[in-house]
């Protein structure tokens, strides 16, 4: 069966997770965050989420503990560097 | 319509640019967004005088280049406004990024091609290098041959790419039409009206079923949030190519049916002039056409059987139409206003093409004439045929100049 079933005259699709296929393939460093140092972990309460508010991919969770969907980072960087307690470490992938 | 059913067209005097304008007014166009060049600035500022004077509900977005301008049409298209925009040369050039886009998402915008010669050196007379440097952006194109055919091109257009959801292009030459005055018809515009439904866009923008359109689509199908398998960036292109393809059919019912309007048939995909039965076949497009007639009626004079095919539609190009037209013809003389540099006119290149395998022994001899508003004449064009008749063209041939080189 080929595409033209789907019946689009142009490129288009509906919004929804996932669908540039598993962006976290692009990844070669993953951010690693040392929950001993991040502030909401350690304070167990809503605090911070500077990772959670400048992530432009939007995978990082306002939760606490705070966590990252491995499956979309694209290993950036940038909560690495906005965390103001240090404690995200990008580490190479292997 | 029967004849007896149409309303009276008044006729005025018109230059081919305030033709282009009316036809964009009778077409009700919402959006225009244009930046002034010569030869196409006056339909920039006719148009602005119909918004201003409120004989025109549209919004008349005055943006800073061309490129602006084609980025307008194709937003406001998307959102289901029926476009214009006009231009020329560099600034037809400086568009092309954006004449992809239209054609790509399918965008069926409209835009006047005003024909003038590129730079360097500057030139800002006529010839048709500007929109045969836009060939392969799948917009189709269409030449007109006189004012008339410039404002029943544009009203047609839209009726051509809204059906197809291609953008067309219909182009003049500049000076030699655009600030030539003659009659035109002016269709009336109760029955534009009926002749133009009203535009729908082929994906509605609705903030209620969020969609995205035209991002990244790689080079593999697939499959979609809902699982469905979904085009790539292959299979969009291949689509376009069969629109434009299939378009043929469109163009000609579209014209069969203004000449059921509006009294001028513009039911074929290009105009002839005694091809049947002629042993030499004139080529041209655009005026040019209409000065290969006059040459051809020398030519007959002196008891050559010579006739014109004058090309209407460019792109998609009717191959099979042509060379069955032309494949009785003994001498086939191909007059260019263009040149693609290291080859050769760019229309003799397509006869070459739509002639092959149709078992014809045709001779085919391109001429190079025009460029940068030299005028030709027909006299001119009569003594070219004549040199080509029973002149050998070997394979691999160079194009004669009509130059005085």
């Amino acid at each position: 069966m080929g595409t033209r079933d789907c019946n689009d005259i142009c490129g288009e699709s509906t919004p929804g997770i996932g669908e540039a296929g598993k962006t976290g393939e692009w990844r070669t460093e993953r951010p690693i965050i040392d929950d001993k140092k991040c502030l909401p972990a350690r304070a167990k309460k809503a605090a911070c989420f500077q990772c959670w508010l400048h992530c432009p991919e939007a995978v990082i969770s306002r939760t606490v503990p705070v966590r990252i969907n491995y499956d979309y980072c694209k290993g950036c960087g940038v909560c690495s560097e906005v965390c103001p307690a240090g404690a995200i470490h990008m580490t190479p992938e292997s | 319509m029967p004849v007896s059913k149409r309303q009276k067209q008044e006729v005025r005097i018109l230059d081919g640019n305030q033709a282009a304008a009316l036809g964009a007014k009778l077409s009700r166009v919402q959006v225009i967004a244009a930046y002034p060049i010569t030869p196409q600035t006056p339909v920039t500022e006719v148009l602005s005088e119909f918004v201003e004077r409120g004989e025109l509900k549209a919004e008349y977005v005055a943006v800073e280049s061309e490129h602006s301008a084609m980025a307008v049409c194709t937003s406001a298209s998307m959102v289901g406004a029926r476009t214009f925009t006009a231009t020329s040369a560099h600034g037809l050039a400086y568009m092309h990024e954006m004449l992809h886009w239209a054609a790509g998402a399918r965008l069926p915008v409209v835009l006047a091609c005003v024909n003038r010669a590129i730079g360097a050196p500057w030139n800002i007379l006529n010839d048709q290098q500007d929109s045969i440097s836009q060939r392969d952006t799948g917009w189709i194109q269409i030449y007109a041959r006189n004012n008339q055919e410039i404002i029943d091109s544009l009203i047609q257009a839209y009726r051509i790419a809204e059906q197809v959801y291609v953008p067309v292009m219909v182009c003049y030459d500049g000076y030699v039409l655009s600030h030539q005055q003659m009659p035109v018809s002016i269709p009336v515009q109760a029955e534009v009206d009926r002749f133009l439904p009203v535009y729908k866009p082929h994906t509605v923008l609705d903030p209620s079923d969020p969609r995205n359109y035209n991002l990244v689509t790689l080079a593999n199908p697939r499959a979609n949030v809902e699982g469905q398998l979904c085009h790539g960036y292959m299979e969009i292109r291949q689509l376009l190519q069969e629109a434009l393809e299939d378009s043929l059919e469109t163009i000609v019912q579209t014209g069969r049916d203004f000449g059921e309007a509006f009294g001028r048939d513009y039911g074929k995909l290009f105009w002839q002039d005694r091809v049947r039965g002629a042993e030499t076949v004139i080529v041209a497009m655009g005026s040019l056409a209409m000065e290969a007639m006059v040459a051809a009626r020398i030519l007959r004079d002196k008891g050559l059987k010579v006739g014109v095919l004058g090309l209407r539609v460019f792109r998609p190009f009717p191959a099979v139409a042509v060379a069955g037209a032309l494949k009785k013809a003994e001498h086939i003389v191909v007059f260019d206003k263009n040149i693609s540099y290291g080859a050769e006119g760019a229309t003799c290149s397509e006869i070459k093409s739509a002639l092959f395998g149709c078992g014809t022994k045709a001779v085919v001899k391109n001429f190079i004439a025009g460029l940068g508003g030299r005028d030709v004449k027909a006299k001119e064009i009569a003594s070219a045929v004549e040199s080509a008749i029973g002149a050998d063209v070997p394979p691999g041939h160079h194009p004669t100049w009509l130059s005085q080189m």
